[in-house]
């Protein structure tokens, strides 16, 4: 029996490891960054979703829409807590487009419970004028995205305490500070440009953000809470794609340890509740009749 | 469940003039609070309860995503991010339907294997083993229709290789794929089809486990040593005994099963369904669900699409055939001591095969993959008959009390039992 068992489980590690040296293609794994989200107790935190949105509202929105999210998430809990004055006010810089009753399209600026208002007319427009490929929409991008960790690792990756879901973050983080010159001096295509982190490296977005491009809040002395780079841009703004993804994430880890406190303790009651019942169990059954109920 | 004998007495003069025109009360509670359970049953068959509250789990969410779902091309991706984002806890329902579907096949992957494993596939319990796998098969359709409707890319790429698999079937297999596409290829008439039949087939599983559990409730259930109950001793009364061990173990799954839902909500996913389906671009790599990959695997191994196919559905349809192929008379393999070698090999094959179907089909995986697949077969159409002619097994217990109490000793008869397990039905 437990021959069986060893032999069995070292045929499954060996054929695992045997075929698993063909996979890899030569992109590098981003590397993995420390999120405030990630994990049981993960949080957002507010002040870099609000980092991460200025970012996106001055630099990635100009090509890329969000059209799943509304002003109003702005200002809705466990997101980036802006006020619903400040969000008012945000949404009538926008311009949205709606039928007038004489059912003439109008112009007029957009309130809370819009969504945000896409770069592009439409698709086709977006792709035309980025190169033949429309830039991904940012609303779910952050769960879109993601890489093969591979066995053993994505068995631990499902594991409480020692898990890990945030390979999009990670990865779009990554992508942002994966721009470099070609290896060796090669020629690219034009149009493309080369990324380390993109599968294939050629990708078709320039670099499109660089060190010091956007001016963060200061502090009451003056000074800069946190660096002006490439970096830290690039985690606020992913650390915003994931909310964007995912509004809800606080509300449901929140509600998520509750159930399985009540559920284990309920289970811990149930168990002795069943230990109780089951120290009854003696001799004959009552209602069982042999002749009748033919149990085979 | 009316095989027994109806051991209700009605109490009061309207249970009385209810229970004369139609017995309704007795069927139930010959059902599942006088029937003899097997006392020496392990927590391996606690899943059938688990199963059931996963089906009504299922059916509950489904119908409230529904009544926000939109089941259009263009506008279902739309619609399951509106459930997400603007629907009160809309995420919770969504969250608790795409993972009750993964935590369904769990469940039903230990169920099929205890089965296999204690031998209740043997007679006489044919019929009921062969409904389970009926049932299997309806949560297989069902699950793979479901995971096309929020019509991301792989909901999209899914449903495009699996109907172009049923058009290699010979003769019908051009209707058949014409009839679930609605038109020439995968669009918005196929993702009405299938929405329609994700809300049928349930209710299609909900009518065969029905019958399973008459079935079940006909032979009595099989249990670790796989002997008959003989006499009272044996078994204990469904109720309060099973029914405490089934809600506890129950309660148990569901702390398991929240878990996912609520702190790895889309890792038994993939990113790419993230992505609005789009029929100009295929994804690198086209994966079903991880309850699907064994015979993902299967169907690659083969070089021709006709027999790869072929042998897919036949991976499926040999477990039916399990209670003839097995020809040792010894039900339980805790008494089979070359059979359960060869069990947990099969255990480790399909564990493999389920890794190797996630792999793209290259290399050593495709030699893997054949090997595991012949072995898939073999265990059924080789192993199971002739080990079953050779093995010479343990000897089996005198009584299923003998294996709870060891043998020789006696248990007093005037126990706790009568009055315990009279109780409920005191008050009814």
């Amino acid at each position: 029996m437990k021959t069986t068992r060893v032999l069995a489980a070292s045929l499954l590690a060996a054929v695992m490891s045997v075929t698993a040296t063909s996979a890899d293609e030569g992109t590098p794994h981003p590397p993995r960054e420390k999120w405030s989200f990630a994990g049981i107790f993960g949080r957002f935190d507010q002040a870099q979703l609000q980092r991460g949105f200025q970012v996106y509202k001055e630099v990635c929105s100009s090509c890329h829409s969000m059209s799943l999210v509304r002003f109003r998430n702005l200002s809705e809990a466990g997101g980036p807590g802006f006020s619903t004055g400040q969000v008012k006010e945000l949404a009538s810089q926008y311009k949205v487009k709606e039928q007038n009753d004489a059912g003439e399209d109008v112009e007029r600026p957009a309130r809370a419970a819009d969504a945000f208002p896409s770069p592009f007319p439409n698709e086709k427009a977006a792709a035309a004028a980025n190169g033949g490929k429309a830039p991904p929409d940012f609303s779910v991008l952050a769960k879109a995205r993601t890489y093969e960790r591979g066995f053993p690792l994505f068995v631990v990756d499902a594991l409480p305490f020692v898990g890990f879901s945030e390979q999009g973050v990670d990865y779009i983080h990554a992508l942002l500070n994966g721009y470099e010159d070609p290896p060796g001096g090669k020629e690219i295509p034009s149009g493309t440009y080369y990324n380390k982190y993109y599968a294939g490296h050629l990708i078709a977005m320039p670099k499109p953000i660089s060190d010091g491009q956007v001016t963060y809040a200061k502090n009451d002395k003056g000074e800069p809470v946190v660096p002006e780079t490439v970096d830290q841009y690039s985690k606020d703004v992913a650390a915003f794609m994931a909310w964007a993804a995912e509004p809800h994430m606080m509300a449901r880890k929140a509600l998520g340890l509750r159930v399985i406190l009540f559920l284990l303790v309920l289970s811990g009651l149930l168990y002795y509740v069943k230990k109780k019942i089951w120290a009854k169990v003696g001799g004959e059954v009552h209602g069982l009749q042999p002749e009748l109920h033919k149990t085979y | 469940m009316s095989a027994h004998g109806n051991t209700y007495v009605p109490k009061s003069a309207l249970a009385k003039w209810f229970e004369s025109r139609l017995p309704l009360i007795g069927l139930v509670h010959s059902s599942f609070v006088s029937f003899p359970v097997p006392r020496n049953l392990n927590y391996f068959w606690t899943f059938g309860a688990i199963l059931i509250a996963m089906l009504v789990s299922q059916i509950v969410t489904g119908i409230w995503l529904a009544m926000h779902y939109d089941p259009s091309a263009a506008n279902a991706f739309n619609s399951v991010e509106h459930i997400m984002r603007d629907v009160n806890y809309g995420w919770l329902l969504r969250y608790m339907h795409a993972n009750g579907a993964s935590m369904f096949f769990v469940a039903v992957y230990v169920h099929i294997f205890r089965a296999l494993y204690y031998g209740s596939y043997k007679a006489p319990r044919e019929v009921l083993y062969i409904l389970g796998v009926i049932i299997y098969l309806l949560m297989m359709a069902t699950a793979f229709l479901g995971y096309t409707l929020p019509w991301g890319q792989m909901s999209f790429w899914g449903a495009t290789v699996i109907t172009n698999i049923l058009a290699a079937i010979p003769v019908v297999g051009d209707t058949i794929q014409s009839l679930l596409w609605g038109g020439y290829s995968v669009g918005n008439p196929t993702l009405n089809r299938f929405f329609s039949l994700h809300y049928l087939l349930p209710f299609m599983i909900t009518g065969v486990v029905v019958l399973h559990v008459w079935a079940l409730h006909v032979t009595g259930q099989n249990n670790p040593a796989g002997i008959p109950i003989k006499s009272g001793k044996d078994a204990v009364a469904f109720t309060p005994y099973a029914t405490i061990k089934d809600v506890f173990a129950s309660v148990v799954f569901f702390a398991f099963f929240a878990y996912w839902i609520f702190y790895q909500p889309n890792y038994l996913g993939h990113a790419d369904n993230y992505v609005p389906a789009n029929p100009a671009v295929t994804p690198a790599h086209i994966v079903p669900e991880w309850y699907f990959l064994p015979f993902y695997a299967i169907l690659r191994a083969v070089p021709d699409k006709l027999g790869g196919v072929i042998l897919m559905f036949s991976a499926v349809l040999i477990l039916a055939l399990a209670p003839w192929l097995d020809t040792s008379r010894v039900r339980s393999c805790n008494y089979r001591p070359i059979y359960r070698q060869f069990f947990w090999l099969f255990v480790v094959v399909c564990i493999v095969l389920g890794w190797l179907g996630a792999k793209p089909p290259e290399g050593g995986y495709v030699l893997a993959a054949r090997i595991c697949t012949a072995y898939y077969f073999l265990h059924f159409l080789l192993v199971m008959p002739l080990v079953g002619l050779f093995e010479t097994p343990k000897a089996l217990p005198g009584s299923i009390l003998e294996t709870v109490t060891g043998p020789g000793k006696q248990v007093s008869g005037s126990g706790m039992p009568v009055g315990a397990a009279a109780a409920p039905s005191s008050k009814g």
